[in-house]
């Protein structure tokens, strides 16, 4: 499942924040997208996931394929761990959320209500709802907020593992997640893909 | 589909949800009518189908801020518009849910709330039937108005503006079915308009709420 992108330009509020953006994601591989903050990185994984219109270009390969993850969660507060991850998987048809759990360290918070979560618990259950959509493409806004080291490590595997089953993610990051992939740099009016080895933002 | 009705409804229930709110107003209003008014039992008679479809449409609208609010705010509308549920079932889920949990209530507790105003023995069924005809169309409605302002800051205002005009005609044929099913007279006519009211709303309003949701969730 290959996602490509041909000369995409999105908007925000009307104004333009990105044009003449190309760039293909193939199975099995991660895109990190870096890049001040304002230059519209959010705008243009909202774009990806269809949740606005681009401008112009093309994008191929995203209907129905593409995991959102948000700077909010979308969890209840009055719905314990595994209710929030059984709705998410019963909306998207998907059976078992044990793996979530195991893979994001849940099981001992299962019974607990979300709002009794901390900052970095209710991230790790956002991230854990990832897994449970079932869909290949997966498209993470700032991931590691609030996220300690073990725990982003803990993220790292389970894109990793999702990598492994042909799977696809394209993450908005500040951080080094050492994953198999390009980075993608998103400066003023412009996008250009490299490798990920030229990273030099890595401070964890 | 059936999971986001029954998350609403638990989330309805549990604490801090809105279940109760609208029937607490229902009874306050209802309770205070008679005091405002004055005791004449014949006076309370004659205005006891009105009252009650007015106080039930305020209700109604008490909680409708609240219907999209809480779910644009912690982010899960986004998350549902990527799902591959279409957005006009989310919407369908969410007035039928507000109906269950809001306009249900308010026709089973209309009845016990008619004794207190002295409502005429035959309006007791009518009133019933009224109600539950006319409800839905009040929560797709409001799901509508929801749809429109949702995103804004203090859009309370501006939904209960824009769908006080859209509740009128659902009013005027309920309240007046019920009014002439307590006189005895033909109520035929204007149950046909509410009824034809209601399927209108059901039909057609689901296709624009989801339309303005799209649009407003850029």
């Amino acid at each position: 499942m290959t996602l490509t992108v041909t000369d995409l330009a999105i908007t925000r509020g009307g104004i333009p924040v990105l044009e003449g953006l190309s760039f293909t994601l193939p199975a099995g591989k991660a895109l990190i997208l870096r890049g001040p903050n304002g230059i519209g990185k959010t705008t243009l994984l909202r774009t990806l996931a269809g949740l606005q219109p681009p401008l112009h270009g093309r994008i191929e390969g995203a209907e129905d394929q593409i995991a959102y993850a948000s700077h909010s969660d979308g969890l209840k507060p009055t719905l314990t761990v595994v209710e929030n991850l059984s709705f998410w998987a019963s909306v998207f048809g998907t059976q078992g959320i044990q793996p979530a759990l195991d893979a994001f360290a849940l099981n001992d918070l299962a019974d607990r209500h979300a709002g009794n979560l901390s900052a970095g618990q209710k991230r790790r259950l956002g991230l854990a709802r990832m897994l449970v959509t079932g869909r290949p493409i997966w498209m993470l806004d700032e991931p590691t907020v609030s996220l300690d080291q073990n725990a982003v490590k803990m993220f790292a595997d389970a894109v990793r593992a999702h990598l492994g089953q042909g799977g696809s993610a394209l993450i908005a990051t500040h951080i080094d997640l050492g994953l198999d992939g390009e980075v993608l740099d998103v400066g003023p009016n412009k996008a250009k893909p490299k490798p990920i080895d030229d990273f030099e933002g890595g401070f964890l | 589909m059936i999971a986001l009705l029954l998350r609403d409804l638990k989330l309805a229930f549990r604490a801090g949800g809105g279940f109760g709110l609208g029937l607490a107003f229902f009874l306050i209003v209802t309770v205070l009518v008679p005091f405002s008014v004055g005791p004449q039992s014949s006076l309370l008679s004659t205005i006891a189908p009105g009252v009650l479809w007015l106080g039930a449409l305020l209700a109604c609208l008490l909680s409708l801020d609240r219907l999209l609010a809480l779910d644009w705010e912690d982010g899960s509308l986004d998350l549902l518009a990527t799902a591959p549920l279409p957005l006009e079932a989310v919407v369908t889920i969410k007035a039928l849910a507000h109906w269950l949990t809001t306009g249900l209530p308010l026709v089973l507790a209309a009845p016990f709330l008619g004794v207190l105003l002295n409502l005429p023995v035959p309006g007791f069924s009518w009133l019933v039937i009224s109600l539950l005809i006319g409800t839905p169309a009040m929560s797709v409605i409001g799901t509508f108005g929801a749809a429109l302002t949702v995103g804004l800051k203090r859009g309370g205002l501006l939904l209960s503006l824009l769908v006080l005009p859209l509740y009128v005609p659902t009013l005027i044929f309920g309240a007046e079915v019920a009014r002439r099913g307590a006189t005895g007279m033909e109520t035929q006519t204007p149950l046909l308009m509410l009824a034809g009211i209601t399927a209108a709303t059901i039909a057609l309003l689901p296709f624009a709420s989801a339309a303005v949701l799209r649009i407003n969730l850029r």
